[in-house]
């Protein structure tokens, strides 16, 4: 029982775990990088960071480049725990 | 079959990080060799070229060619050996090196670099050798914080340092040469050590 606690269902979607792994190893990541990386289009990425941000995983801050806004989104620290425990819960599945 | 996607999970999870983060790389041991570089060049320069207290470094001179041309050549080789570990890192996880983050991450870190650089040729021009070495570390400070927007945060803090010490070197008139070699080479070496420890770190995720 154990293991299977610790898979997040929050991340059991391609796109959401997608956003984790750039955000654990960059500080932050704006909107168009992570579109750029995970290959997705602007309602799609955009409903999957609200998801993220819901739960607090992601904070997501606002800005203005000029006239264009620009939203960075960066891990929380409760983000980054659950993320870590879910990878060692996947780890721990396969072995 | 669920453990297959659990496999196909962690398989995503690895691609995500690799191809985010492939500047890691630039930023580590191509600091090091970046550093090691400035303090070969700056130790020649000091030696072999540098003027004696009752001697004057004219402008169009052979040693002044030289210095320019050392300064040139670490500045050569420093960038030749971050692109070259950089391609090497990228091919090994199959990551495309030049995309628009790349594009933009040279855009803007060649703008204040550039802008200092004929600044810089200017007042030699006009025999003014003496900010120098501030000015050199001040602009290299700001194109490196212009950048990081594109990179992992911790060029910014390098960047800050390199425009904190291109101002105390300013207010020193006289120590340019020890500034740079600061700069350039300790900062240099002390920074991607950090991130080298940093970077093994990470790859402990990674495998």
């Amino acid at each position: 029982m154990g293991i299977i606690d610790n898979i997040n269902k929050l991340f059991d979607h391609r796109v959401r775990l997608g956003i984790m792994s750039v955000l654990a190893v960059n500080e932050a990541a704006d909107f168009n990088r992570l579109k750029e990386l995970l290959n997705v289009t602007d309602g799609n990425l955009a409903s999957h960071l609200k998801a993220l941000e819901k739960a607090e995983y992601i904070s997501v801050a606002k800005t203005f480049i000029g006239r264009k806004p620009h939203t960075n989104y960066k891990a929380t620290k409760i983000g980054k725990l659950e993320f870590k425990k879910h990878i060692e819960a996947l780890e721990k599945l396969i072995n | 079959m669920k453990n297959d996607n659990y496999l196909k999970d962690i398989g995503h999870i690895k691609d995500m990080m690799n191809r985010s983060s492939r500047f890691i790389s630039l930023s580590g041991v191509s600091g090091i060799f970046a550093g090691c570089y400035a303090i070969i060049g700056g130790l020649f320069t000091y030696y072999y070229l540098f003027p004696k207290p009752h001697e004057q470094l004219n402008y169009g001179s052979t040693k002044f060619f030289e210095i320019i041309l050392i300064a040139l050549l670490v500045l050569v080789l420093s960038i030749a050996t971050a692109i070259f570990l950089t391609s090497r890192k990228a091919k090994k996880h199959n990551a495309k090196i030049w995309d628009i983050t790349t594009y933009r991450l040279v855009i803007n870190f060649l703008i204040p670099l550039v802008t200092g650089g004929i600044y810089i040729i200017l007042k030699l021009n006009s025999q003014h050798y003496g900010l120098t070495a501030s000015l050199m570390l001040i602009f290299y400070g700001l194109a490196l914080v212009n950048a990081s927007k594109y990179t992992i945060g911790n060029i910014k803090y390098l960047g800050i340092a390199e425009i904190i010490l291109g101002l105390i070197c300013a207010a020193f008139p006289g120590y340019g040469f020890w500034f740079w070699m600061i700069g350039f080479g300790l900062f240099h070496i002390i920074y991607g050590s950090i991130m080298f420890v940093e970077e093994k770190k990470a790859s402990h995720w990674e495998s």
